[in-house]
């Protein structure tokens, strides 16, 4: 499920939209403020043809914040899958025990190991000096991935490890060439191995292990214990778990500023009667 | 008269109150110099709610601004964490942070517009110079503030934002290193920098906008509001000393301005509660990861209010050159109360020989913005370079086009030492910009259009030259409509 066709449909149709609207502003209305609209419009146009090269690979998470089930399932998957290596040092045990509706006891036998008090920050265990010498560099702290990379990008990362024997871990990635994350999920979802348009190895390619632009698809080498579509299910929902972690005020957030707008047209409405009241003893 | 005196009913507690105050403060005579008795042209557009506006959002980014000091820590170590905790932890953190934060870019859009509103009216022209000038200074003083306030979150772009246009004061010779070492107070970005722009960002600045913008008023008060045909309300006076058109801020004014007011905070806390990032153009998606010293991001922009200038900055082959353009693009407009000598003010009594121009320099400052926020390689660098000369093209056509006298030869030579100054600057090495990546015809038919750029840009403001002072002045009406 590539979007990138996808994609080249919505350019095609942009492109005629905005031809149509240039066309219209600039001959049948020569006004200031068209023609400054249309040479506008016609600049975005010509650089959306240049910058049309945009990376095509990344896929779209479908996730859903306020669905409790998938959040739950993301919680349970991160801690069994994540939370060794992966912190979320912003987000707390209690915050995640109210948003989830699980019980204090729910959140300490199950999803609580390193940590004894359910207010405290969920960490993990490992300390940075060995995850250094293991990995290189100490895993980063999750809280905001979903916010700096975005919510499409973790769910493409974490469906596109394929193999690759000169890296340590066995693996690459091709949202993030030369990961030094080994592929934790391989047993669920099975190997894959990466098909690139172009076999030369020249210098540039062997030093990015492959160059993403000329991807093609995917081939499994041996499946997982899960199906292709359940194995999306599980991604979602991690990624449905760290987009909540990302902004975990985002449905209070939105409940609330529906009521700030209403209250806000009421107000709105009450201005200006009293503008037009005041305004009338000046004819 | 007190109007206590001229009626017979008593005293009420709340007139005795104000009288006690009147004579020991000028409350009454305030209200009366600045709202009741303030008259404003009757012809006032939507360009004109703008002012008020900025201060709407001077008030609430000061107020958000005093509830997130109480939990920020202005330190390298615990800067970022504490905003997450404000965020997370604090009780109703996030709305006050997200206020902030689209204040911030909600404050550029309406000085934006504001200032466009000016160059729409001439409301910078005689007598209103001073007035142009005391705005021009809170323009500056709040792209200062909101630089300082961009390293506080202590992202990663705020870190590496900061790093860029601290470095832009290296350029300068002679003085340049130690003059970044002395504004960073470390040999790089560190705690001692992030501590000093705190201080700047929270009280110093704070403190001259506010200065600033209560001259702003008063000059504006002294001199009496432009309106949109540019007339000046107060040459018409009735037999009580009220000018005909005005009509007094308060209540007509303030009325109308309620209602401006909620149609943007609609607009704003539209923002806020459903979009508070505005898809990375308010809130940079690189923010949301800690400043990490060791690694360079890939893409360095500025937010979007600052682009304009970024794109001017970068279109520029040499430091030097970029910085002196970035700089000079803002001081220009200092000036253009003296570059623009055509007498009618306002755009309606104005011909295309100013409409044209002025279409030209908005468009490229909004294309300057989009180009500062693309990175800088190829087509992007061209077309800054080009929107670059048009930015600066609309101060050399006033300057030349708008002068009354007949120095046609002084003329020629400013316009032209100006503009092989410009493209000098802009295309002195285009194709080391980025294009190696074209075959080799496409180079060199970009380099025959610049060549063919400059050509034209430089004929028509020699030719100009020729017909300046040629602008019809009027007819403008003496009364508003």
């Amino acid at each position: 499920m590539l979007v990138g066709s996808r994609k080249a449909l919505y350019q095609i149709d942009l492109n005629k939209i905005m031809f149509k609207l240039f066309i219209k502003f600039c001959v049948k209305d020569l006004q200031i403020k068209s023609v400054m609209f249309s040479v506008i419009l016609c600049l975005f146009y010509s650089t959306s043809i240049f910058a049309a090269s945009a990376n095509t690979i990344i896929q779209t998470a479908e996730n859903d914040v306020a669905n409790i089930a998938s959040l739950q399932r993301g919680a349970r998957n991160f801690v069994n899958y994540c939370m060794a290596c992966h912190s979320i040092k912003y987000v707390r045990f209690n915050k995640l025990q109210e948003a989830l509706e699980l019980t204090e006891d729910q959140v300490k036998n199950n999803l609580m190991f390193a940590a004894d008090k359910i207010d405290e920050n969920i960490t993990n265990a490992m300390s940075i000096n060995d995850a250094e010498k293991w990995f290189g560099q100490a895993p980063p702290d999750l809280s905001l991935i979903s916010r700096s990379r975005g919510t499409d990008w973790v769910y493409t990362f974490l469906k596109s490890f394929y193999r690759d024997d000169r890296s340590s871990s066995g693996v690459n990635n091709l949202m993030l060439p030369n990961t030094s994350m080994p592929h934790v999920l391989w047993e669920l979802q099975g190997l894959q191995n990466a098909k690139f348009a172009s076999t030369i190895r020249d210098e540039k390619i062997i030093n990015n292990f492959a160059n993403p632009d000329e991807f093609q698809k995917f081939e499994f080498e041996y499946s997982g214990t899960l199906t292709p579509s359940e194995y999306d299910q599980f991604v979602v929902d991690i990624v449905n778990f760290l987009d909540w972690a990302g902004t975990p005020e985002r449905l209070e957030r939105q409940s609330l500023g529906i009521w700030v707008i209403l209250f806000l047209f009421v107000f709105l409405m009450f201005a200006y009667l009293l503008k037009i009241e005041i305004w009338k003893d000046l004819d | 008269m007190k109007i206590s005196e001229t009626n017979n009913f008593p005293k009420t507690r709340g007139s005795r109150l104000m009288d006690w105050i009147d004579e020991r403060f000028p409350l009454s005579k305030m209200l009366r110099e600045h709202a009741t008795e303030y008259y404003a042209g009757k012809n006032f557009n939507i360009w004109y709610v703008f002012g008020v506006l900025a201060m709407l959002v001077l008030i609430i980014q000061i107020v958000t601004g005093i509830f997130l000091t109480m939990s920020y820590k202005p330190s390298a170590e615990d800067a970022f964490s504490s905003v997450e905790y404000i965020m997370r932890d604090v009780e109703w953190g996030w709305l006050i942070r997200y206020i902030h934060s689209t204040g911030a870019s909600a404050f550029f859009i309406v000085v934006y517009l504001h200032m466009f509103r000016a160059m729409l009216y001439g409301s910078y022209k005689n007598p209103r110079e001073l007035l142009w000038l005391i705005g021009m200074l809170i323009y500056v003083a709040l792209m200062a503030e909101g630089f300082f306030g961009y390293l506080l979150p202590w992202g990663q772009m705020s870190y590496w934002g900061a790093q860029v246009i601290i470095s832009l004061f290296g350029a300068l010779p002679i003085v340049g290193d130690p003059l970044v070492e002395w504004i960073r107070g470390d040999y790089n970005i560190s705690d001692i920098t992030l501590n000093r722009f705190f201080a700047l960002h929270v009280i110093a600045l704070p403190l001259a906008l506010v200065m600033l913008v209560v001259m702003h008023i008063l000059a504006l008060h002294e001199t009496g509001s432009n309106n949109p045909d540019g007339i000046e309300i107060k040459k018409t006076k009735g037999p009580d000393g009220i000018p005909l058109d005005g009509i007094a801020f308060h209540p007509y004014y303030t009325s109308k301005d309620l209602v401006a007011i909620i149609v943007f905070l609609i607009l704003f806390f539209s923002v806020v509660f459903f979009a508070p990032e505005m898809g990375g153009y308010f809130l940079e998606h690189a923010n949301f990861e800690p400043a990490n010293t060791l690694k360079t991001p890939e893409h360095i922009a500025p937010v979007w209010y600052f682009t304009p200038f970024y794109a001017i900055l970068r279109a520029v082959p040499s430091k030097l050159g970029g910085v002196l353009l970035l700089g000079s693009a803002i001081f220009v407009l200092f000036f253009l109360p003296w570059l623009d000598r055509c007498k009618v003010k306002s755009i309606r009594y104005r011909g295309w020989d100013y409409k044209i121009p002025l279409t030209v320099f908005a468009t490229s400052f909004i294309v300057l913005g989009y180009l500062g926020l693309k990175p800088a390689i190829g087509i992007y660098t061209f077309m800054a370079q080009i929107f670059t000369a048009f930015y600066y093209g609309f101060f050399i056509y006033l300057a030349v086009y708008t002068g009354k006298d007949k120095g046609v030869t002084l003329r020629t030579g400013v316009a032209f030492s100006l503009v092989l100054l410009i493209i000098g600057l802009l295309f002195s090495d285009t194709l080391t910009l980025g294009f190696e990546e074209l075959e080799a015809p496409s180079e060199i038919a970009i380099y025959a259009c610049a060549w063919l750029f400059s050509l034209i840009y430089s004929g028509f403001f020699m030719f100009l030259c020729f017909y300046a002072g040629r602008e019809p002045e009027g007819p403008v009406p003496d009364r508003l409509k």
